[in-house]
């Protein structure tokens, strides 16, 4: 359980690319690109902008994942909301891209986690924010066993 | 994500209702009253929180007397995590394809 509960903190998946920093961030960045490896969208390199990911819908989801462009800051960070199921939902959260020289390459950190901080309700603000939780249920999981 | 995952993160998509299963997590259990006083939210807001957190069997109650008694569920977390875990899934797949589309790009 406690991989499991590891990986609720917040999801990272990391990889080195052999290739340098500023093509990944074509790959990341340029909409025909980006369409060929992650999904149909309407991206544009613009904080601010408002996009969608678009997929083939399935029973429990109809395929859309509603973004805006959060942070744009070449060819280091990418971040963007993402948020399933409509507003009503409350699946929202954030994808940052990192990118750093490596070695023979690039190394690309992707980190999903959190909602966005305008969404952590009046409740006393961010004390119960989302990364807390996560914390605390670590905690729970740790126990269940 | 199955029916039974969306409940889960809707309940706790609202602090107040995080704060409330966090709350019953730490202290066992705990009476509306005693909650009530806790998120410093109306009763009938807690009550409709907890109704929320019910559904997905998130929290289980059991009635005394006049008062009502609350106790967290933490097993109910376990469809997130696998959620979670999928998700993980998804990115790791996401990732060997960009690196398909590494390899086609002009350099």
């Amino acid at each position: 359980m406690s991989i499991a509960a590891e990986s609720a903190r917040a999801l990272v998946v990391e990889r080195v690319f052999p290739h340098p920093p500023e093509k990944l961030w074509r790959a990341l960045t340029e909409g025909a690109l980006l369409a060929e490896w992650m999904m149909t969208n309407d991206f544009e390199p613009v904080v601010g902008r408002k996009f969608q990911f678009r997929a083939e819908p399935k029973p429990t989801w109809n395929g859309v994942v509603d973004c805006e462009v959060l942070i744009v800051d070449p060819p280091r960070r990418l971040s963007y909301s993402w948020g399933v199921g409509g507003a009503e939902s409350g699946l929202q959260w954030v994808v940052l891209w990192t990118l750093t020289a490596a070695e023979g390459g690039t190394h690309v950190r992707m980190e999903q986690s959190g909602f966005r901080s305008d969404q952590q309700g009046a409740y006393q603000g961010a004390k119960y924010g989302w990364q807390k939780f996560i914390a605390g249920l670590e905690r729970v999981l740790g126990g269940l066993d | 994500m199955t029916i039974h995952t969306n409940h889960v993160f809707r309940a706790l998509a609202d602090p107040t209702r995080r704060a409330i299963f966090e709350e019953l997590t730490r202290q066992g259990e705990r009476t509306v009253h005693a909650l009530t006083r806790y998120a410093g939210v109306s009763q009938p807001a807690v009550s409709k929180h907890l109704t929320v957190l019910k559904r997905p069997k998130l929290v289980r109650h059991r009635r005394e007397g006049r008062e009502t008694h609350y106790r967290a569920q933490p097993d109910a977390l376990g469809p997130m995590v696998g959620w979670l875990d999928r998700y993980g899934a998804f990115w790791r797949e996401r990732f060997d394809r960009l690196e398909g589309v590494l390899e086609r790009m002009e350099p």
